[in-house]
């Protein structure tokens, strides 16, 4: 296998090394456990995999420092895995329970860790890249030696909020990784079907700004480019745009079996490219891990999703009671609005007769 | 004190914010150099330069979504929208963002941002530029929606806005930068959010209205006075939270009321609160809840037919005086 960039100080590290293997299998196996409670209904909603796109995930998110903001699609599963959030309360949130990382309130689509620096999973194609544009500008406000990386999939570079935000990245020159997740299709449409230019790096020049593609199932690849594009917005204050090529193994979400608009035969071809086995060979190849070294990471991830699934079962899930708390947050709040319950709608005057679901 | 304008209101409450806390920052386009489209921001960018007041390109979906960004870091950015009729271009950072993060994110994280930007209509400038639409925000649960009526409303309700740990539309008016007014003479003139003021006391006729139509329906009211009929307007300052209660206890004491909007009355604020009191002042009424807004089109140009579709003085106090011959005054 031909010598991968960045390759040198991840893979001098073994400690590192291994810990990028690790992260990418839980994610792995957490998808596929996620995607058999989704069949139990266990889970509701939306469920997005991400499965075969963990090494984009991995790699530009374990580029981070502590103090760099994350934001990232619906798509967000190994998003929070990555960031470190704890597995048990990721899959409480897609249980819809209060343990949750966004109590039961979010769901698969909105996961967040504050704690974490990872400002969430959003839902409006590219409407979260402004957001996350807006946190740069509070780094260069505060004068915070950090980064944003906002994450996004293909489909958000054909979206006015795409143009604007990175616009307003350049002009201001703020600190922000734009990371372009491309999976070569947004839902069932492909790239070029979307894009006039579909080479999406490229758009970076229409703003002035550093453009680059890697190969988004190389996680050495992906942590080299981010860590470079990081530290440029960390050092320089300038953003850039990085473009990750991947592909999803799965349907768009649990709902579709991305059938209909690709061949068995490109599926086919990707799996062969699968970003795990790929690096897990370049790790024996190298001697740095054994196939029973390996083997020992799958069955520590393993019982890390069962315990997680574990907790999430028997986590409970949030009161009735509660269904009004976290929509306003003002201390005030609730003097502000007492003067408003009179005459509302019924369920939202208090006192009324109480109903069951 | 000497009377001032409305602007110079805002401006002041702007000024003394920018000056009292430093994670206060102003963004919007032309509010620097060019010191506003209205001229609200005047001085500001001379006087905290371009980091606090900072110039944007027109990009509104980009920078209030910026201005989100920035807030769920504890910033307290104040974004001008040039007019209410821009931010459909930004409904989605409003309505599906600004408004649904902390609720959606199970309260980890707020959004203190506030959003200022003037509404009304009047100037010939027709159907893209003279709307009214906080209503339509105002149904928003996760917002909350002000509009003052006077400079002391609007200097002290934008203070308080700003200080408030959630979104906050604060819908102002073109018609209104030019009223003068007087200041309060101590304190800092914060203004809660969620309470209606009583502008006029009235024992016929309660007139409720917010915005410039506060000052239309306070016209109207001393007209219907040299009749003998005394009117009772109620400010009411904001439209959610909507203070009820205050409308409800006028209602109880006049038996009649009349509510005002310069938007469309079509599932407007006259709506949401004839759906209310009719529930809490059943026995109080004398006739049913009347309604008085623009007219159902797009606002055209010629004068004469802006002319007709404005809900003037001449149009409330039609309005009203119907009301009061339903019931044989
Ligand atoms: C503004 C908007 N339009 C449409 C949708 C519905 N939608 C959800 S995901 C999606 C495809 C997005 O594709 P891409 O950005 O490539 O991300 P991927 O799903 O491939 O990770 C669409 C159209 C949406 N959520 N938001
Ligand atoms: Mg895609």
């Amino acid at each position: 296998m031909a010598k991968m960039a960045g390759e040198a100080s991840v893979l001098d590290d073994r400690e590192h090394a291994l810990d990028l293997f690790r992260q990418m299998a839980l994610i792995r196996r957490f998808e596929e456990r996620t995607e058999e409670q989704y069949t139990r209904a266990r889970i509701g909603g939306y469920c997005h995999l991400a499965i075969g796109e963990e090494a984009s995930s991995v790699g530009s998110i374990d580029a981070l420092v502590d103090g760099d903001a994350l934001y990232a699609s619906y798509r967000d599963h190994g998003t929070a895995l990555a960031v470190g959030s704890p597995a048990a309360a990721v899959m409480a949130e897609l249980f819809g329970k209060e343990s949750g990382v966004a109590r039961g309130r979010g769901g698969s689509m909105h996961l967040l860790d504050v704690e974490r620096h990872f400002y969430g999973g959003w839902g409006i194609v590219g409407a979260h890249l402004p957001i996350a544009t807006g946190t740069a500008l509070a780094m260069v406000y505060r004068d915070l030696p950090f980064a944003v990386l906002c994450q996004f999939g293909d489909g958000a570079v054909a979206t006015g909020s795409f143009h604007e935000a990175l616009n307003l990245a350049a002009v201001w020159d703020l600190p922000i990784v734009f990371q372009v997740i491309n999976n070569q299709y947004g839902m069932g449409t492909s790239v070029d079907q979307s894009n006039a230019e579909p080479e999406l790096w490229k758009r970076a020049a229409s703003y002035r700004m550093h453009g680059e593609q890697v190969d988004g199932n190389d996680v050495l690849a992906v942590r080299e480019a981010a860590d470079r594009l990081l530290r440029q917005a960390r050092e320089e204050r300038r953003p850039s745009l990085l473009e990750t090529i991947t592909y999803r193994h799965r349907g768009h979400s649990v709902a579709d079996a991305g059938k209909v608009y690709r061949t068995a035969e490109e599926v086919r071809s990707w799996r062969e490219r699968d970003p795990i086995t790929r690096y897990g060979l370049l790790l024996g190849e190298r001697g740095i891990a054994s196939a029973a070294d390996l083997d020992g990471i799958w069955q520590d991830v393993s019982a890390q999703v069962k315990d997680a699934i574990d907790k999430a079962v028997a986590a409970a899930a949030p009161g009735r009671d509660s269904l009004y708390e976290h929509l306003y947050g003002d201390p005030a709040h609730e003097e502000q609005f007492s003067r408003m319950q009179a005459g509302a709608p019924f369920g939202e005057r208090g006192g009324e007769q109480t109903w069951q679901t | 004190m000497a009377d001032v304008t409305y602007r110079e209101a805002l401006r002041q409450a702007l000024d003394e914010e920018l000056d009292r806390d430093p994670d206060v920052f102003l963004m919007g386009e032309e509010i620097g150099r060019f010191e506003g489209s209205y001229k609200v921001t005047a001085g500001l960018w001379a006087k905290y330069g371009a980091e606090r007041v900072r110039e944007t390109p027109i990009s509104e979906e980009g920078f209030v979504g910026a201005g989100i960004g920035a807030a769920m870091m504890g910033l307290r950015p104040v974004i001008e929208i040039m007019t209410i009729n821009f931010i459909l271009v930004a409904m989605d950072q409003v309505v599906n963002h600004a408004a649904k993060i902390r609720y959606m994110f199970g309260g980890k994280v707020g959004v203190p941002l506030v959003i200022r930007t003037p509404g009304g209509a009047g100037a010939q400038l027709t159907a893209q530029h003279s709307q009214s639409l906080e209503a339509w925000f105002a149904g928003c649960p996760g917002l909350k929606v002000v509009a003052p009526a006077t400079p002391a409303d609007a200097y002290g309700m934008l203070k308080t806005a700003i200080r408030d740990d959630d979104p906050v539309l604060f819908c102002e008016n073109l018609v209104l930068y030019n009223l003068t007014g007087p200041l309060p003479e101590d304190g800092d003139g914060a203004i809660p959010i969620g309470r209606a003021a009583i502008p006029r006391e009235g024992t016929d006729l309660t007139l409720v209205a917010h915005s410039y139509t506060v000052q239309r329906a306070l016209r109207v009211a001393d007209r219907l006075s040299q009749d003998g009929i005394s009117v009772e307007v109620v400010d009411l300052r904001s439209l959610r939270p909507l203070d009820v209660d205050t409308v409800a206890e006028s209602v109880r004491k006049t038996n009649r009321v009349l509510v005002a909007e310069e938007g469309w009355s079509t599932y407007g604020v006259g709506a949401e609160l004839a759906a209310r009191l009719q529930r809490v002042c059943f026995d109080d009424l004398d006739a049913p809840v009347e309604r008085v807004g623009q007219a159902e089109v797009p606002m055209p140009y010629a004068k004469p037919l802006e002319l007709a579709a404005l809900p003037l003085e001449s149009k409330i106090e039609a309005a009203a005086r119907s009301l009061l011959a339903e019931c044989g005054l």
